[in-house]
């Protein structure tokens, strides 16, 4: 058995870090929900494990997400993450063809070169000779890129990365000096021995000819076990926690468990899944009217540190740019909501006062939405529209009713909306419809999410389409110059983003923008901010509505009343719902219908 | 020889410092962008609180327009110069104007209350503005809703695009609410048999004899005012208009219904006090308005030498306060052109 003193720093820290893992990852297995637990026994010896490794692969180690956004820094993250994990498998199965035996200790591979020199013994030798160095030099450029970055952020596409706590900086800095120091220590021994591959070998050979290296191969080695231990030490308390829960997480989710309401378990697997790259910075819109330490990077950190910090919380628009430029997939939304929770008082007996009242029957029910009723226009052209194409409809909310309850909701008030959604529930089923259709992007996400209704529930847009292709209404194009913004709620909320598009191109021409889909900006006027005051929401919409203009558009279309009325505030443009477009375009139609008629 | 004052805008406060420099023997020139001198007095028919007509203060204004003033009417100003002392106001028809002072006196618009859509404007046929009913008065056309009917129950919203953050706009614009008592009585006197109600936040009746006109519309013409802020109104099949308040003084929330709804409008500042302080490079204030030298002692002295500001282009204001502050920037104008400065005069802003 090989053994030298130096290798006990790299064996304390080794154990030290299982430790911790395995005691934090099974207070977090304790505190999943129930359903959660059955669902991790129901499918880790499933087909689903497959899927799970192969995100794993493609995420963890890849970075896929990381080289979609930026390939520098997709590289710099690859060339660690996939490097390291070669670097270790390669590493071992040397070790193992050397001693022919299948186990080793951990610390083999790590400091072979330190135990072996004869390397006749193994097979194949230089061809894993060639292979350690070639890893070793991926890291290295990595780690030289990474250093790079720190002043130079630029390059790798970001304009602001992440201000760092001081386990992060040690984990950090050690592990800037891990690979050059094995470097090091694998290039003097080399020199000392005359072995190596092209790497080792080569700097070896000239550090040999410039250094003393029989006195300095030595001390290096115990440099390299010790910056091992400092980075395993660090971990648990870093950002790079993340690298083993990220692991963890993509399991979970692959199982279906996810942040559902209640900061669980699996909130702490995924706050801890954060690796603090600040992509979710620069997307932020915060950062120019008010705050730069609310961002996803920052509420997480907090939420990590178990701290219950109420700005942090409900300062944010749960716009979810976020949450798709994460490219570890973390639930920010969902886990802000759950935060707020802590932080309110939820009532569920706040709306007992709220009488039933008896519903009619219909095959479709419309339901406009409160924030509909503030801007007429869209209900009236949707009424007009659901006549003008025959619907046996049911105006749910006509005369006022119970609110949706995602506004509660957002306000982390979940039991008082949950509440109201038992309400409408109610109210829904009674008519007996088939279809359930909202104006109201807010009311149609919960409707999706939480209302489990038997029946489908439509956005407009989409039941506006599906009656232009069953014929049911005709479009005319008006030719004019229209740009469509994209809801937060309705994109990345629920993923609607083609029906508004394809309703448009047969209304208007249809300039697409470069801020668009998942991309699409927040117009300022959401529910979800509680501390931003009313000057700095409209310094949002006005620097969105003025790259809106820079495509000179006759229209703004939207398809929330709420995206509409924050835009009509400031907004020369006219600023129109799609239902207003759709029933202009239906009259436009009709008229040119009946010219024809009266020329034939 | 004389020297030579433009002053842009042919309403109240162009019209009285225009009389006011020519009086001071300086050669004015008013350039309007309509065709006729008066702005919004001529659309009003008659004004709080003494309910005496518009045209007789237009027409006393006019009194002050003698032949020292020349007028250029459709004016459409494309750009102006400065040399040294001397201004070149370029018009769009190709003509070139010198002048020695530029006098703005772009004056206001109502707020669009279309971006008010929860009220409905432009999309109910029964919702109109207060500017709207006035144009009814001055047709001497009988008040009617859509549908040709006489109004049994008539509602005035106050504050429609005033003291609004969501509306972009927090400001008071000092004359709706009494417009709102003015509007209600004179609806009292031509329909006495139709009930009107008053949705308010507080009545502001800082204005002398405005407390009296209140009184007289609760006492005399019965004229019902609820403490509530409109949150929406609807529109019934039949075009009548639902109108949704809290009743804050009872506490209960109110659902009326309304043969006509008035919204009054509040003052934003106008496309040309917007495009002319651009134009010039002024300073304009959180309101959007022009931004005076000073708030207490300099409401006519603007961010630039040379240039200054009478009435509602810097804030909103009644008639009575317009005409004055004409006045004030007629004589502002006279001290810098006779090199007396006394617009130089500084005031220290103590920042703490």
């Amino acid at each position: 058995m090989n053994f030298d003193p130096f290798v006990i720093p790299f064996l304390t820290g080794l154990s030290f870090l299982c430790a911790v893992l395995i005691f934090k990852y099974a207070k977090w297995f304790i505190k999943l929900s129930r359903e959660h637990k059955f669902k991790l026994l129901k499918w880790i010896f499933s087909h689903k494990i497959i899927l799970a490794l192969k995100e794993i692969f493609l995420e963890s180690l890849l970075h896929r997400k990381i080289f979609r956004r930026n390939f520098v820094l997709g590289y710099m993250h690859a060339s660690i993450a996939l490097g390291w994990l070669l670097l270790i498998i390669a590493g071992n199965l040397e070790t193992k063809l050397h001693s022919s035996k299948f186990f080793n200790m951990p610390y083999d591979p790590v400091f072979l070169k330190f135990f072996v020199h004869e390397r006749s013994g193994i097979p194949i030798a230089a061809f894993y000779t060639f292979v350690m160095d070639f890893l070793l030099l991926i890291i290295l450029i990595g780690i030289g890129l990474a250093v790079f970055k720190r002043f130079r952020s630029m390059l790798f596409g970001l304009k602001r990365t992440t201000r760092l706590k001081s386990f992060d900086k040690i984990a950090r800095y050690s592990i800037w000096l891990i690979f050059p120091l094995r470097f090091l220590a694998e290039s003097f021994t080399s020199g000392q021995y005359n072995t190596g591959g092209f790497l080792t070998g080569t700097a070896g050979h000239f550090f040999a000819a410039v250094l003393p290296v029989d006195y300095l191969s030595y001390p290096v080695w115990w440099g390299y076990s010790i910056m091992l231990c400092m980075f395993f030490i660090a971990l648990p308390f870093s950002r790079y926690m993340h690298i083993p829960t990220e692991v963890a997480l993509i399991m979970l989710r692959n199982f279906g468990i996810k942040t559902n309401k209640i900061y669980d378990g699996i909130t702490e697997f995924e706050v801890n899944s954060c690796p603090r790259c600040g992509i979710c910075i620069d997307v932020c819109q915060l950062n120019e009217v008010q705050a730069s330490d609310i961002q996803a990077v920052y509420f997480i950190q907090s939420s990590r540190e178990n701290k219950k910090d109420e700005r942090k919380a409900f300062n944010c628009l749960l716009c979810g740019r976020c949450e798709n430029v994460c490219p570890v997939g973390i639930e920010v939304n969902a886990i802000r909501i759950t935060k707020r929770k802590q932080l309110v008082f939820d009532n569920k007996n706040a709306f007992n006062f709220l009488t039933n009242g008896s519903t009619e029957k219909a095959d479709v029910i419309y339901y406009a939405g409160c924030m509909t009723h503030l801007t007429p226009a869209v209900k009236s052209s949707m009424c007009r529209i659901l006549d003008e194409a025959n619907v046996n409809y049911l105006f749910l909310d006509k005369d006022g009713s119970v609110c949706c309850g995602r506004p509660l909701l957002m306000a982390g008030k979940i039991e008082a909306a949950l509440s109201l959604v038992e309400k409408n529930k109610k109210k829904i089923l009674e008519s007996g419809a088939k279809t359930l259709v909202t104006s109201c992007p807010i009311c149609y996400k919960i409707f999706r999410e939480e209302y489990k209704l038997p029946i489908e529930a439509l956005h407009h847009s989409q039941y506006i389409l599906r009656l232009v292709r069953e014929k049911k209404i005709t479009l005319s194009n008006s030719q004019q110059c229209v740009v469509y913004h994209d809801p937060c709620e309705l994109g990345r909320g629920c993923g609607i983003y083609d029906e508004p598009r394809e309703i448009l191109s047969r209304t208007s021409q249809l300039v697409p923008m470069k801020n668009e889909k998942n991309n699409s900006w927040c117009c300022g006027g959401s529910l979800g901010d509680f501390k931003l005051s009313a000057e700095q929401k409209s310094e949002i919409t006005r620097d969105v509505l003025m790259e809106f203009m820079a495509y000179s558009p006759e229209i703004i279309a939207t398809a929330c009343p709420l995206c509409k009325k924050t835009f009509a505030k400031y907004g020369n443009a006219k600023i129109q719902d799609i239902a207003e477009i759709v029933l202009a375009s239906i009259l436009k139609e009709k008229v040119t219908e009946k010219k024809v008629e009266v020329l034939q | 020889m004389s020297k030579n004052v433009i002053v842009i805008g042919g309403g109240i406060a162009g019209m009285e410092s225009s009389a006011y420099l020519a009086a001071m023997g300086y050669n004015v020139t008013i350039l309007e962008k309509e065709g006729k001198l008066g702005g919004h007095l001529l659309k009003w028919e008659r004004l709080f609180p003494t309910k005496r007509h518009g045209k007789e203060v237009l027409e006393f204004l006019s009194q002050g327009i003698s032949e020292h003033v020349s007028i250029i009417y459709h004016a459409d100003i494309e750009n102006i110069e400065r040399k040294d002392q001397v201004f070149n106001v370029h018009l769009s028809k190709g003509t070139s104007l010198k002048a020695d002072a530029v006098l703005i006196a772009t004056g206001y618009e109502t707020f669009d209350a279309r971006k008010k859509e929860e009220y409905g404007y432009g999309i109910y046929d029964n919702v109109i503005t207060s500017p709207d009913l006035e144009e009814i008065f001055l047709s001497g056309k009988g008040i009617r809703t859509a549908s040709g009917k006489v109004p049994q129950r008539i509602g005035l919203v106050h504050c429609v695009g005033s003291r609004d953050e969501k509306a972009g706009n927090i400001y008071c614009s000092k004359v709706c609410c009494v417009t709102g008592v003015k509007q209600a009585i004179e609806i009292k006197e031509k329909l006495s048999q139709t009930e009107v109600y008053c949705f308010y936040m507080d009545m502001r009746m800082y204005g002398f004899h405005f407390e009296e006109l209140y009184k007289e519309a609760q006492e005399k013409w019965g004229v019902y005012f609820i403490r509530g802020r409109l949150s929406e109104s609807c529109e019934n099949a039949d075009g009548t208009i639902v109108v949704k308040v809290e009743d804050t003084l009872a506490g209960k929330p109110l659902k009326m219904t309304v043969d006509l709804l008035v919204l009054l409008v509040g003052f934003v500042p106008s496309e040309g006090t917007r495009k002319i302080g651009e134009l010039l490079g002024l300073s304009f204030n959180s309101n959007r308005f022009i931004k005076s030298a000073d708030e207490h002692t300099m409401s006519n002295v603007s961010s630039e030498p040379g240039i200054f500001m009478a009435g509602t282009c810097t804030s909103p204001r009644t008639i009575a306060n317009t005409i004055m502050d004409a006045r004030s920037a007629a004589a502002t104008v006279a001290s810098y052109l006779e090199g007396y400065n006394i617009e130089k005069r500084t005031i220290h802003r103590n920042l703490k």
